[in-house]
């Protein structure tokens, strides 16, 4: 009797436990599916998209390229510069600061896009 | 033709019908490269697929070269998994030709990453070619991360600022340009000031009877802004070639021939001996074209090659400077 009391009481605390740990890892997942959401920038066809993002100050941009052809992510005021990024790199860039910040592939000009940080 | 076809398909690997022969084969449609030759003071320029059809008067002249561009070394995507076999396949048709031409014109995108093997690559499958001498000019492939001092280091002795030059070669007078750096964003290939400046001086001691060949990388005519395939300010460094009769400008960049003819100027555009792209505004954008795999088989006979060839052939200009 005794015995199986003490199982119960464990496999009660053991399920609470659980419990909490598995929602604080889906609360943790859900805002980073979010966040990630909100900072990429896919490059496909020649062109950045979306073509204008607008984040919160402090977030993390990430680029990610999937054409077939090598671009680059470049500011047109120098305040980033990717390297060139063949097929699936990616390159990311945190912005600390408010403000408008138009960019371009250094490669094919005609490319272009704004992150808009707020 | 279906017995053509059998006869190159040897070692069918991926049972898609067609071998790295038949595939070379194929790849005829993308062209490999121009023959120019001069003669009279006037550039006629060949595809290298058609110099079957060329007699040995017309491939003569005073003067003849070869035009290769685009050769993109290191691409590996399906539009073309072997850009090493096609600039083989280039080389072994300027050797096959009866008279060596004079010398190479490289119109840039050597590489495709700016990598130092994908430039060794090219230099060692070039070597092999009966012209010994090559003159480059950088596509905007090969002066990735580093400003284009790899490229300037390796090609660019003698050049001046950011890699042009000129040279004379029995009477007529070369200009390499370099258009693909310092882009700005939403602009086109650009020239700049201080080049603008240097070929206004480069040709000012030259007769107007002078035939005058300028190279670049990038279109010096705008065949098609929207995809950046054209320059900036290149109306300048026209207006400073007015006073020559015969003026011809080869670019690359475009993957694709197509030529045009402007009071005292003819255009040029070189085939990639890599990838073929789009027609301007044909497609969504101007990546690496891959020709459909029933596509390709269908263009393993002769009949299909030549008609694929009609579409792509620079041979027209003959008949318009004539």
């Amino acid at each position: 009797m005794r015995r199986s009391v003490s199982i119960a009481v464990l496999t009660a605390a053991l399920v609470i436990g659980m419990g909490t740990i598995s929602m604080g890892h889906k609360n943790f997942l859900a805002g980073a599916q979010q966040k990630q959401e909100a900072t990429e920038v896919k490059i496909d066809n020649f062109s950045f998209g979306p073509a204008t993002l607008t984040v919160p100050v402090g977030t993390s941009v990430t680029w990610t390229n999937r054409d077939d052809i090598p671009h680059t992510v470049v500011s047109t005021d120098g305040v980033f510069k990717s390297k060139v990024l063949d097929t699936d790199e990616k390159f990311s860039f945190t912005f600390s600061k408010a403000g408008t910040f138009p960019y371009f592939c250094s490669i094919h000009p005609k490319m272009t896009g704004k992150i808009i940080v707020q | 033709m279906t017995g053509k076809v059998k006869d190159e398909i040897m070692h069918d690997h991926n049972g898609d019908g067609i071998d790295r022969r038949g595939f070379l084969k194929c790849m005829a449609w993308a062209g490999t490269g121009a023959l120019c030759v001069m003669s009279g003071g006037v550039l006629k320029s060949y595809s290298l697929s058609r110099l079957p059809d060329l007699s040995q008067k017309e491939a003569l002249g005073e003067l003849s070269f070869v035009q290769i561009s685009d050769s993109h070394m290191g691409f590996h995507k399906p539009a073309n998994p072997d850009v090493a076999g096609t600039l083989k396949a280039a080389v072994d048709k300027i050797n096959a030709l009866s008279a060596a031409p004079e010398f190479m014109l490289h119109t840039g995108d050597i590489s495709h990453l700016s990598k130092p093997e994908e430039f060794d690559s090219v230099d060692q499958i070039l070597k092999s070619a009966k012209p010994k001498d090559v003159f480059y000019v950088p596509g905007e492939h090969d002066v990735l991360n580093d400003d284009g001092k790899q490229f300037l280091e390796r090609y660019g002795k003698g050049s001046k600022g950011g890699g042009w030059y000129s040279f004379d070669k029995k009477g007529a007078h070369f200009i390499g340009l370099v258009n693909v750096m310092n882009l700005k964003a939403g602009g086109l290939g650009t020239l700049g000031h201080e080049q603008l400046e240097w070929l206004e001086d480069d040709v000012k001691r030259l007769k107007h009877s002078t035939p005058i060949v300028v190279f670049a990388h990038i279109p010096l005519w705008s065949v098609y802004p929207e995809w950046g395939w054209g320059t900036e300010d290149s109306a300048q460094a026209l207006a400073s070639l007015k006073k020559f009769g015969s003026v011809t400008v080869l670019n690359g960049h475009i993957h694709q021939t197509m030529q045009k003819v402007e009071g005292n100027v003819t255009f040029h555009t070189a085939a990639s001996t890599a990838f073929p792209q789009p027609q301007p505004g044909k497609a969504d954008s101007p990546g690496p074209m891959k020709v459909p795999a029933e596509q390709l088989k269908s263009v393993l006979g002769i009949t299909d090659v030549n008609y694929v060839q009609g579409q792509h052939a620079l041979a027209v200009v003959d008949s318009t400077l004539a």
